[in-house]
Order: structure tokens, then sequence, then C-alpha cells
């Protein structure tokens, strides 16, 4: 359980808050690299100023599409006190040593930056307020900021940014810890909805994704893997892919059996991508047997069903007696239920270009964690760290795919034996099948009710990937999902299988999955015990309170998910009459810091399922950053769960997936989305990510509505075909 | 073998396999990345262009093909007056997340509005199915869409 915990994001990145809060990191003075223009102050590693008051403010997490690339420099902008519309946003390099954390993983950019960010403004605007005081013969404390000017209120004089900030630049900076930031009633620029500074390139077409990078002598390639993941080349004719037009070279790469490092396959560079790509179509590759050929999802699915009837292999957690609960009941309940691997299907597929050359290699690579994929590359290739250089690009859709960097790998192990800079683009068939999936499970419930309908006891045998202690990656469990700790009597037993196919993080990981089956278990015990299924959620919550410890990543609040179902059910008009065949659905799921709860509206007819509306009400602290961002990724993680649910499964036959394509693991398409009205609740808690909390409780909202639509209960995902 | 397009008012001459498809002499030979390559099925449409007005997956659409017709991409369809108009759209309904299928996205529409100035909701579904977008934006496209008709978001 260590071992799993220790990757859960949300644990993780907790333990890192302090150092990052605490360590003055954020005030590094290296000076940033790139694009410096004539006469500019550079306040610090985030802020440069020019002479005519134009500020650049370095955005330091990869952009993915979480519009990190705008949210965070409007932290720095508020508190340095300039005119937004005055800001050019960089993206940094990566460069931790500068930088600190640059990860967009586990909706915790946010969290872990929205103190640190501002004092970096804060920081910039008290030199820029020294550097006046000087120039003027006056006390700093007479100073004061509008925005882009310091002035000097008893003389009523002013100063621009732009004149100021060179001479600021060479001044000592503040202890940050010293600084007071502003009131948030006095906020100009944090709360007001802001658009990317990419939006311009974005709706022009100008370059600005990893797979849009040029450097000059740059040579396309494709990379061939085994389907049995991990399977080695075990003979390969090359020269049908050699004879092809454009064609520059073609070989075997090695790899190793890590599946989350270099795998064994066959590059073919050439001068444009197609080549490559039709080159690589020709080879004939015999890939040697590979222990996990004999994988199966109808092997898994039997084995699980082995496993659900067994005694479990271990207790993560147990309070009070289950077994005594479920003998006193008035009402026992027990469902099974289970969801498939699927796949991150980003748009833009996996794709890097590197360049090695005399031991120093330089990457341009979509990835939202960069430092694994240094070391990656380090070790593979034999070159230092250090003599390794990482540019991020934006990012065609992230959803924890590019958290893994075997394609950053591939391209500099290409481009090193290739001689000359590659840009490594996969297939979207080498995308679908070597993913690094959202792994599969199947979890056994029992609840017992007493006579009052309340709930007395809660069980579920959760049967996973893994071996012995370790769970596969992203298929664990932490034990304390709600209902834990407000049930007197509960307990969370596991039984693993081993797996041989590369699993990961994928939006709200393992919470994806919980979400689903609890609480659409939950809605099960509110229709058991005829209780309303809002009515039956908010005694379980209780009183206001904190389960778990304070500080912790799992501990929960039930005051404030009470607050996000009262204002979804208010919305929604829960409780009103619906037509026959249409029904309303609730759900609420607390992870990734963030509380959320959502109503859907669904209708069936003659097995035609039809989505009439979602609501959804979010507690993610006292501060919404940039609600225009906000209402998107809400909106985004439920559509994106609903498309899920809907629709995709990966299979494996054989040790290899079965599914290739948008046309076998479809994703959500417009004619499936229904509108989304998105409600936040403040509450006096520190502000916190919204990349993931609204996806997990999606998937239940939507089977609980076509159970009242129907009376038929989704237990099994993905949707597919069960209401026909 | 040697071709002569027209792309976005110019005429340019490539040296290309003929069945390459259009998306990559666009890509890799032409420079313009702005047309976007996911699936190379048409199965997202990401890679739309326009080929006499009409929306067509170059991912798909071999340059033997293409011939004398004109060629319009994103980084051309602002020329356009619809196509700014929807270009503007997007910038003020804020569509994308990460964007990356909103070069598509805008051909798509761009192609819908030319023969349908005030487009219904079941006209957009119709013309913009597909076209995924996996951060599923789909709400502001047509809220997008229909600011660009003058429909009102």
């Amino acid at each position: 359980m260590d071992g799993e915990m220790l990757r859960d994001p949300t644990r993780r990145l907790f333990l890192q808050t302090g150092a990052a809060l605490g360590g003055g990191l954020m005030m590094s003075f290296s000076l940033s690299s790139v694009g410096h223009a004539a006469g500019e102050g550079t306040l610090n590693a985030y802020v440069r100023i020019a002479p005519d008051g134009g500020v650049t403010i370095v955005s330091k997490v990869p952009e993915v599409g979480q519009g990190i690339k705008t949210s965070l420099p409007m932290l720095i902008a508020e508190e340095l006190d300039v005119e937004w519309s005055a800001v050019t946003v960089e993206q940094a390099i990566a460069d931790t040593k500068v930088f600190g954390r640059q990860v967009a993983g586990g909706s915790m950019a946010t969290t872990l930056e929205y103190d640190g960010l501002r004092r970096v403004g804060a920081t910039g605007r008290a030199l820029l307020i020294a550097a006046a005081a000087a120039r003027w013969g006056v006390p700093a404390e007479t100073c004061a900021t509008e925005p882009g000017f310091v002035v000097h209120g008893p003389s009523k004089r002013r100063l621009a940014y732009g004149e100021l900030a060179q001479a600021a630049s060479a001044l000592t900076p503040p202890d940050p810890k010293s600084l007071t930031l502003k009131d948030p009633k006095a906020f100009r620029i944090i709360g007001q909805p802001h658009r990317s500074g990419d939006l311009d390139a974005i709706v022009t077409g100008q370059p600005v994704y990893g797979i849009d990078v040029r450097v000059p002598g740059m040579l396309y390639a494709t990379f061939a893997k085994a389907p049995t993941f991990g399977a080695r080349v075990a003979s390969v004719d090359l020269a049908p892919a050699k004879a092809v037009a454009g064609v520059k070279s073609a070989f075997v790469v090695e790899g190793g059996t890590a599946l989350t490092g270099l795998l064994p396959g066959v590059a073919v560079v050439a001068d444009s991508w197609w080549a490559a790509r039709k080159g690589r179509n020709a080879l004939e590759i015999q890939w040697a047997d590979h222990p996990t050929k004999a994988q199966s999802s109808a092997g898994f699915a039997a084995r699980a069903a082995e496993l659900s009837k067994a005694a479990p292999h271990r207790t993560l957690r147990s309070d009070g007696d289950v077994d005594a609960a479920f003998k006193g009941a008035a009402k026992v309940v027990s469902a099974a239920y289970d969801y498939p691997f699927i796949a991150h299907a980003n748009l833009e597929p996996q794709n890097c270009t590197a360049s090695f050359k005399d031991g120093k290699v330089e990457i341009w690579a979509p990835t939202q964690n960069p430092e694994p994929g240094r070391k990656l590359v380090a070790a593979a290739l034999g070159v230092a760290e250090t003599d390794i250089t990482i540019h991020l690009v934006r990012v065609g859709g992230g959803f924890g795919r590019r958290l893994m960097n075997d394609y950053m790998v591939e391209a500099a192990m290409i481009s090193k034996l290739a001689g000359a800079p590659v840009k490594l683009v996969w297939t979207r068939e080498d995308d679908t099948q070597h993913d690094f999936y959202r792994p599969g499970g199947w979890h056994n419930f029992t609840a017992g009710l007493d006579a009052k309908g309340d709930l007395v006891g809660w069980r579920d045998h959760f049967v996973t990937f893994g071996e012995g202690e370790q769970f596969a990656t992203a298929a664990g469990m932490n034990a304390t999902q709600f209902p834990c700790r407000a049930v007197d009597n509960y307990r969370l037993d596991v039984s693993v299988m081993p797996l041989g196919a590369p699993t990961g993080f994928l939006r709200a990981p393992a919470n994806n999955a919980f979400g689903f089956v609890i609480q659409c278990f939950t809605d099960e015990l509110a229709v058991a015990s005829g209780q309303d299924p809002v009515a039956f959620r908010r005694k379980l919550l209780g009183e206001p309170r904190l389960l778990g410890d304070p500080g912790q990543g799992d501990s929960f609040h039930t005051g404030r998910m009470r607050g996000v179902l009262d204002l979804v059910a208010e919305k929604s008009g829960w409780g009103r009459k619906t037509s026959k065949g249409t029904g309303l659905g609730v759900a609420c799921h607390y992870s990734h810091l963030g509380y959320v709860a959502v109503v859907m509206e669904v209708s069936v007819s003659k097995g035609a399922l039809k989505i009439h509306k979602v609501w959804a009400a979010a507690d993610v602290g006292s501060q919404i950053v940039n609600p225009s961002g906000a209402e998107q990724q809400v909106q985004g993680s439920i559509l994106d769960a609903i498309g899920a649910t809907l629709h995709q499964a990966i299979t494996f036959e054989n040790g290899a997936a079965v599914q290739s394509s948008f046309a076998d693991h479809p994703l959500l398409r417009m004619t499936e989305a229904p509108p989304v009205e998105v409600h936040f609740k403040l509450s006096d808690n520190r502000p916190t990510g919204l990349g993931e909390p609204a996806y997990p409780p999606a998937p239940a909202a939507l089977c609980n509505a076509i159970f009242a639509a129907t009376g038929k209960r989704i237990r099994s995902l993905p949707i597919g075909d069960q209401l026909a | 073998m040697a071709f002569t397009l027209t792309i976005n008012g110019e005429t340019r001459s490539v040296e290309v396999e003929g069945d390459t498809p259009l998306l990559w002499v666009l890509r890799d030979t032409l420079g313009l990345v702005g047309t976007k390559f996911g699936c190379g099925a048409a199965q997202c449409g990401a890679c739309t262009v326009h080929i006499d007005g009409a929306p067509v997956r170059a991912c798909i659409t071999p340059v033997r093909r293409v011939g004398d017709k004109k060629v319009v991409t994103i980084e051309g369809v602002g020329k356009d007056p619809v196509g700014a108009k929807v270009q503007d759209a997007w910038k003020t309904i804020d569509v994308p997340q990460c964007g990356y299928c909103q070069a598509g996205q805008i051909m798509s529409a761009t192609a819908l509005l030319t023969a349908n100035p005030k487009p219904d909701d079941a006209a957009i579904d119709e013309a913009m199915n597909g076209n995924l977008c996996r951060c599923a934006t789909y709400i502001r496209i047509k809220a997008a869409i229909k600011a660009a008709s003058g429909q009102g978001a």
C-alpha cells in the first residue's frame, strides 16, 4: 500500500507542497535563456519588463489544454500590478533548478503555485517600488502602484515600470514571505475570464504544438513496436523499407524490458513522414515470443470471477465489524461492478523532436512531465542529464498520457542512431495500441441497511492488477474513499492478478473508476431503502465535519460535499416530476482536493439514450482563478467521462491491444454532447485544481439517471449496447 | 512527380510521390503545419481543408487527385470573410482547450456557414459531427458557430 500511496498523485504532490512554498525556490534569479529584448529589465526568472512597458511572464508548467499558461501568469500579473493587455506569456524551458516542479499532473499546479507565484509578482512589484523610491529619494513606504506605474502620492509623481525595470533588476529582492499580498477583494485580474495568449496562433494555424516543430536538417521517423508489449525483434527484412523513395535509413532499436522505458522496435527515417510511414509498412518484422503473449481480456475476466468468489488476498482497511453489521442489518444489498481498460486517445498523436549531436541532446517535447524523460534519455543514450535541453511545447491534449516519456526517449535514440535531428510521429494505431492504459477493475460490494434505512456496514472486495503487495500503476485504491469513516463498519479487501500491459494515470486516475462504482452502488442503497438518492446522500454525509486528518490529501469534509450536493440539487430542480422514460441521476465525488456533484437528465426511447442536460457544482476553494478556463475544465471533464462511459474499452488478445483507432475506441461526438451548466461554490479553503475532479462523479450520474429513466442498472462499462 | 497546387491563392510547385496525402504535402513539403494529423483515416476531421470550397479530409486525399482545384487551409481561411468571422467568434467565445482539433473545426464551420449562413442545431450537428474534439469543447464550438452566424451565443 505504501508504494501505491506514494504513486498517488494527490498524496505525492501534497508532500511536496511544503518544500515548494518554504524553500524560497520560486525566486531563483537565474536568467531565462530565451527571448530577451534590448533594454529589458529582468526582475526574476519569471518576469521581464521592456522599456516600452511590455511585460513578459514565464509560465513554468506545460500547457496541455488545462489553461495553465494563462492562469499561472495571471497570478504573477495580479501582484506585479500590470495591465493584462501588456503581458506576453512565454513557456519556460524544462529546468527544475530555476522553476521547481514543472508537471502538468494531479490537478496540482493551482494548489501548489497559488501563493508562491503571487509572491513572485509581489517581489517584482517591490523591486520596482524600491527603484522608484531611490530615484525620487523618498521612502519606499510612501510609494504605491497603479497598473504599470509606481506612484508617489505626496508629490503626485509617477514612473512607468518600463523606465524602472533595469534599475530594479540590479536591486536585492526582499524575502517573498515578508511581503503582503493583495486582499482578494482588490483583485483585477484573478477572478476575471482571460483567454489564452496562444489563441490567435491556434485559430490561424500557426505552429505551436510539438508535432509542428521543425529544426534545420530534420528528418522524419516512424517506430514500429511489437503488438505484444515489450516483445523483441526476432528478425526483420529492412530492404523493402529502404527501397521506398525518400527513406534514408531503417534500423533495429534494441531497447529494454521495462514497459515504461525504451522498448525494442524498428525505426524508419525519411525525408517526409509519409515516406517514413510507407517504409514502416513495408517492413517484414518477426517478433520474438514474449511471456505475456497468453494475456487476454477474457482471461482477466475469468480470473477476476474466481478471485471475487475466493477469500481476498489482503485487507487494506477494516473499521468495526462488517460481518456482524450485515447479520444485524434489516437489509443486505450486494452488487458487482466492473470497468474496462481505456486509452487516453490524445488527438495529437505521441510525437517528439530530438537532435543528438556531439554528446548533447536537444529535445522539443509535448510532455506533461519533462524530468523523468530527461532521466530516461540520459540512461538510454549514455549522456549526462545536464547535456540534455528540453523545450516544452504546447501539448495537443494531455489527460495523463504525457506524464510518460516513451516517445521522448524513442526520438532521442533514433536521432542518435540516424545521425540527424528527427521528428518522431506515431501513427494513430501506434498511439492506441501503445498507451499507458487506465486499468480495468472489478468491485464486489455488500452493504447493510438498518430498519431506518441508514447504512450500517460497507464492504468492497476490489479485484485489480498487481503482484504481492504491489499494485500495477494506477490500479491501486486508497482505502479511505467515502463512505469510509462515515460508516462505523467498513472493510476494503483486495485481490490482485499479474498484468503485462502498460498502465498509467488517466484524468482523475483511479477516482475516474471509483466514482462510478461507489456512487452507483450508493444509488442502489438509496433505492433499496426507499429513499430519494439526494436525501440518502445528505443523511450519509451527516453533520459538517472533517473525516481524516487535517492537511492530508485523503481527508474529506462532509460539509463541503453537502454544499455542492445541495447546490446541484437546487440548480437541476431535483425532485421535480419527469415524463415516462426520462430520469434524473445524481452523484458526488471527492478527488484531487475538489468536491464535485453532478446531476444528469436523460431519456431512453427504444434503446436510444439521450442526455438532455448536465448540471455540475464544484467546490475548489475560495477563488476561481480564470472563470473561462474553469468552466471549460468542468465541462470538458464531464463530457470526457460521458464519452468513456458510453463507448470506450481497450481489450487484449495475444498480449496485445485489440483496438487501434477512433473507429473502435470512439471519442464523444458533438451530437452526443449535452449542455453542461457549471456552478462554483466558493468556500473558505485554499484554491485547488480543476483539471480532474469533475470527471469522477459523471459516469455514476449518467448511469444513475439511466436507472431513474428505465429501471435498468448499469454495472459494467462501457454502456455500449446494453440499453438496446 | 511534380505537382502544381493552388494553396491559399498562391501557386506552389512540389516534387512528391503521387500517393502522398495532401496533409503531408502541406505539413512536411510546404511547411503549412496548421492542418493537423489526428488519425490518417478520416475519422477525426483534424486535417480538414477546403478544396474548391468543400470540406475535405486531407489525410486521405492523395495529392495527385487535387489537380488544379483551389485548396484553402487554416493559414488562408482568414482571407475569406466567413472564415475571418468564424475565427473571430472562436476567439470571442474562447473555444479551445488544447486547441489541436480547432483548425479542422474552423474549416468545417466555415464551409457550413458559407453554404448555410443561419444553420439550426441540426444543421450544425450534421456538419460538425465528423470533427472530434478530445477536450470536448463542443458546447463552445456550437456557441461560436451561432455567434459567427449572427444568431447569438
